[in-house]
């Protein structure tokens, strides 16, 4: 009874792959044992600081990789370099050049800082004109022309600071 | 626990111990309350890496703990550990680790652009024994 109900898991599970048939349940005498998902078991990954990963790269080699790995067990020497290429492409996906090469995000960081600037700055001009009323009349050239003098008579700093630049003398301002 | 690159931390010294010195008090600068464990020398760390590389049956998950620990480690390996390492990879059948760990030192190097030549060169006699390729050889090191 054990027998058939593992046979029906297997079959059942055989269309879903190969990989999915290690992980299905295991009935030992009427207790279950805890499902192997993928994500628990070794996974690889390239890493600067974990050079040789818990598992190979390639899982299933065909079987041309497979008499490679059989050659591997002979003598390094009469290897080719391509045949040495292959035989590390299988334990690994990137080589270390790979892994650490650089992506070209920084132009798309850069590209959205402008983006985003530009659309602010878009925001402010249309505040500028749509939202904020006129400045103060305390702006204009005529009432700044008055406010000036009014300084000027009051002498407003004239040790080193605004009246000490106007030269009384010839009404100017001084070279 | 201890590693080559020699560190120094001072500990409280509590007046229970054997010390002439007790600490928190006004001690001359020649004296330091150094802690009293003992500092392995860079000798010792590496017979102790070469030991564990040169275990006739070591097999493929002791050679990559062990190299991803010396990869750890803020040193970059001397050349008999290396050369240690490689014929662990002999006696594994596995060539691709030993293109790996010439990788994995060239990049431990960092911005020391002149110790993966000097191990380079250290190594050409096992690398030719051995028929071991250089990443360079291969055309590896370049995308």
């Amino acid at each position: 009874m054990l027998f058939s109900f593992r046979m029906l898991a297997t079959r059942a599970l055989s269309l879903v792959g190969k990989r999915a048939i290690s992980t299905s349940i295991c009935v030992r005498g009427g207790h279950g044992v805890a499902k192997v998902d993928d994500y628990a078991l070794p996974a690889y990954f390239d890493r600067r600081e974990n050079p040789l990963p818990d598992v190979q790269f390639v899982t299933e080699l065909s079987a041309e990789q497979r008499s490679l790995k059989e050659k591997e067990k002979g003598s390094w020497a009469t290897l080719s370099n391509e045949e040495k290429i292959a035989l590390y492409r299988i334990s690994f996906k990137q080589s270390f050049a790979e892994m650490n090469e650089g992506t070209k995000e920084w132009k798309s960081v850069i590209a959205g800082m402008f983006f985003f600037i530009g659309m602010t700055g878009l925001v402010v001009l249309w505040q500028r004109k749509f939202v904020y009323g006129p400045v103060p009349s305390t702006f204009e050239s005529e009432w700044k022309e008055k406010e000036v003098q009014r300084m000027l008579d009051m002498r407003i700093n004239p040790v080193e600071g605004f009246s000490a630049k106007w030269d009384y003398e010839n009404k100017e301002w001084k070279k | 626990m201890t590693h080559a690159s020699v560190f120094r931390g001072s500990h409280k010294c509590t007046t229970m111990r054997s010390n002439s010195r007790p600490c928190g008090q006004t001690t001359p600068l020649a004296s330091r309350c150094y802690s009293h464990a003992k500092v392995e020398t860079d000798e010792e760390f590496d017979a102790r890496w070469v030991t564990y590389f040169s275990k006739p049956d070591i097999d493929a998950w002791e050679l990559k703990k062990g190299m991803n620990t010396l990869i750890g480690y803020d040193l970059v390996p001397e050349p008999k550990i290396l050369d240690s390492a490689l014929r662990a990879c002999r006696r594994l059948n596995d060539l691709a680790s030993a293109i790996r760990i010439l990788e994995a030192v060239k990049d431990k190097s960092g911005p020391h652009k002149d110790i993966y030549p000097y191990l380079i060169q250290e190594l050409q006699p096992t690398l030719i024994e051995l028929g071991i390729s250089t990443p360079e050889d291969l055309g590896m090191d370049k995308l």
